[in-house]
């Protein structure tokens, strides 16, 4: 059986999610599997809480449908937690990411995730303060993915950040975001 | 271009018919729509100026023209709409009803084979 | 498993792509979700002078097919795309182009039609245009909407078919979902496609032609026979090439696509991306010994009737799945298409009709293990044959 790992996404609009998706899908095209990268369309404004889709997989990938039991939910926005179910469908054994100041322990009582299930937070928006000047954390949050699942590593990450981001920003900006993903790579704490 | 014949239309086999049903150009010509008329614009010549107004109205260039000159008109593709009669401020165009010519025609026709019995 | 030509791209930005390395004459669009990234995309190579197309503005759907049809009948090799509601307001214009036989490719973005209103996908607004004498080609992927755009200009301008083209995608699902793609050289897809030589050019003044000309009852019908013909006569030539343009690409081709029916003991048919989901959870189902087979037309007109019956004629039940309804009809567009070959080859074998994925419903694995697990009692002939809106 192939090997399918399916990521779901939850932000607001505007935090970048479906960029962060898809540079996901990008990263791991890189390394030769195939992919799936798709937003959840609806009523679109800034701020609407909002689903994203990644799938990463070593063989074709044939369904188009939306992920409903994801290995991975990666959460951009932690007041979404309030009014969005963000853990279901989500695998026992899989994993949770959150741009949030709460530690791990806070989320897991928060959210009552299974003992199997791994989490892991890291300050995503205050590392985009501090490196890209604007609360932007969907870049930072890859390294961190890239860190806890290894779905793909960080070289590739930032190299496919540079082939993006090259046509069209500044080399500081650039800089910054490596910056950026670099420190959540490092930042993230899991347990 | 080759192309079946117009005036065979209706006998075309499915083979036969060109593809998008396109026919050759220009063959407005060969279908006489002058039996569609009930009235008729009659010209009379000594009024003409050969302003051409009713050349630009007519729809179904039926105006006939030669050497800038108004020279008659086409009945064999007149329609009878009468645009050339309403635009003509001359008073060459006179509009009648064709039940009227037909009329003329017949007392024409009778006395032809009247003078002929006579002769 | 690394493959160089390997990039991630949307099924409208693979058409984009496919109508850019062809290069048409001229394109008149009017912007309509979620078609519009092919047209804005589009939009970018004319304003970038990657393209000399002629892109023509216009206020409206209507008009957009009207501008097509006037610049084909003219010569040019003309694209266009909508979806949706716009589909809908050209529909007497896509009469009229394939009455007059013009070789227009459009792209269309299958999608819902209103009311209630809807922007997502599914089959409601192509199935309107199936009589209407278009070639209507349906992908599964983002990929083949780029492999059957190209061979849509070859179909569409062979002396032998000259009839308008549709290459259709799912809307949203493959339109707007970024997949991993391949795309030939643009050399190799300007030669496979070739220069157009239209066959009456109105522009050709040496020989004048009149088109959409008048025709009474018995020249109306018999041209309307010529239609007929003509678009089922098209299959074999879309095969033809669908195959050369595998041969090109490696990427093979069939007029219907048929996984697993060799020994399957049921049958779905099924149009478009939600066959990728059926096959899915029919390979599972093979793991614990269930053969289900998938049957997925990659044209639907002309309707590949032979080839269906060859791909389900083992089956002891088949299930065929429509994302569109015929209201008041008995059955859907598809189901009906099925059961009418599968009569004609004399097969009597149980058809069960579901309505799916309305609206953009989504396509849930166990919205087709409902459809799975009915087959038996559909065999035994212990199930309702009236037609299911599955998941309601």
């Amino acid at each position: 059986m192939s090997q399918l790992i399916e990521i779901r996404w939850h932000a607001r609009a505007g935090q970048g999610a479906v960029t962060a998706a898809k540079l996901v899908a990008d990263t791991a095209l890189m390394q030769g599997a195939y992919i799936q990268a798709m937003p959840e369309y609806g009523p679109e404004r800034t701020g609407a809480p909002l689903k994203a889709y990644t799938r990463v997989c070593d063989e074709p990938i044939e369904v188009h449908n939306t992920i409903t039991n994801p290995d991975i939910v990666v959460v951009l926005d932690d007041t979404l937690l309030e009014t969005v179910d963000v853990t279901e469908g989500l695998k026992d054994d899989g994993t949770l990411i959150l741009n949030t100041e709460l530690s791990v322990e806070e989320v897991r009582d928060l959210l009552g995730v299974p003992a199997t299930t791994k989490v892991a937070v890291v300050d995503a928006s205050g590392i985009a303060m501090d490196t890209i000047k604007r609360d932007i954390p969907n870049t930072p949050i890859v390294g961190a993915l890239s860190q806890v699942t290894g779905v793909v590593p960080l070289d590739l990450v930032k190299e496919r950040l540079i082939n993006t981001f090259g046509k069209k920003f500044a080399q500081e900006v650039i800089d910054a975001n490596l910056e950026s993903v670099d420190r959540a790579y490092k930042e993230v704490s899991v347990a | 271009m080759k192309m079946p014949a117009l005036d065979t239309f209706d006998e075309w086999t499915p083979e036969e018919i060109p593809t998008g049903f396109v026919a050759n150009a220009g063959t407005a010509d060969q279908y006489v729509t002058g039996g569609w008329r009930s009235m008729r614009p009659v010209w009379f010549k000594d009024n003409c100026v050969s302003c051409m107004m009713c050349f630009l109205a007519c729809p179904d260039s039926s105006i006939e023209v030669e050497d800038g000159k108004m020279v008659g008109i086409d009945y064999d593709h007149c329609k009878g709409c009468g645009v050339c009669v309403h635009e003509c401020r001359f008073k060459a165009l006179d509009f009648i009803r064709e039940e009227e010519v037909v009329h003329e025609e017949e007392e024409e026709i009778a006395s032809v084979i009247e003078k002929a019995k006579e002769a | 498993m690394s493959d160089h030509k390997a990039f991630s791209a949307t099924g409208n930005q693979m058409i984009a792509e496919a109508i850019r390395q062809i290069d048409p004459d001229v394109m008149a669009a009017y912007p309509i979700t979620p078609q519009t990234t092919i047209v804005e995309n589009y939009a970018k190579y004319v304003a970038n002078g990657k393209v000399h197309t002629e892109f023509v503005t216009v206020e409206s759907e209507h008009s957009a097919l009207s501008a097509c049809i006037g610049a084909s009948a003219a010569g040019a090799r003309v694209a266009t795309a909508t979806a949706s509601q716009g589909l809908a307001l050209m529909w007497e214009e896509l009469h009229i182009a394939a009455g007059m036989r013009t070789p227009i490719v459009m792209a269309n973005a299958n999608r819902a039609l209103s009311a209630p209103i809807s922007i997502h996908g599914d089959h409601s607004d192509v199935m309107g245009a199936r009589d209407t004498g278009w070639i209507i080609l349906f992908a599964e992927t983002a990929q083949e909407a780029y492999d059957n755009t190209v061979i849509s200009f070859r179909i569409a301008e062979d002396k032998r078919v000259l009839l308008p083209v549709m290459t259709t995608l799912d809307g949203f699902i493959t339109s707007h979902a970024m997949e991993r793609c391949e795309m030939e050289e643009d050399q190799t897809v300007k030669d496979f496609v070739g220069e157009y030589t239209p066959l009456y050019p109105l522009l050709d003044t040496d020989n004048p032609v009149g088109h959409g000309m008048f025709a009474n009852g018995t020249s109306y019908m018999k041209y309307r026979s010529v239609l007929r013909k003509v678009n089922h006569g098209a299959l074999p030539i879309i095969e033809e090439y669908g195959k050369a343009w595998a041969e090109i690409t490696g990427r093979p081709y069939e007029l219907i696509d048929a996984w697993g029916v060799e020994d399957a003991d049921y049958v779905v048919v099924v149009l478009g991306s939600a066959a990728g989901n059926v096959r899915h959870v029919a390979r599972q189902m093979r793991e614990e010994g269930v053969k289900i087979g998938v049957v997925r037309p990659r044209v639907y007109r002309p309707f590949p009737a032979e080839q269906l019956v060859n791909a389900c004629k083992n089956a002891k039940a088949i299930a065929v799945m429509d994302r569109s309804d015929t209201v008041g009809g008995q059955y859907g567009p598809l189901a009906v298409d099925t059961m009418a070959a599968l009569y004609e080859a004399g097969l009597s074998i149980p058809v069960k009709n579901y309505v799916f994925g309305l609206g953009g419903a989504d396509v849930t694995n166990e919205l087709i293990l409902e459809v799975f697990s009915n087959f038996e009692k559909l065999e035994k002939g212990e199930l309702d044959r009236d037609l299911a809106f599955l998941g309601v």
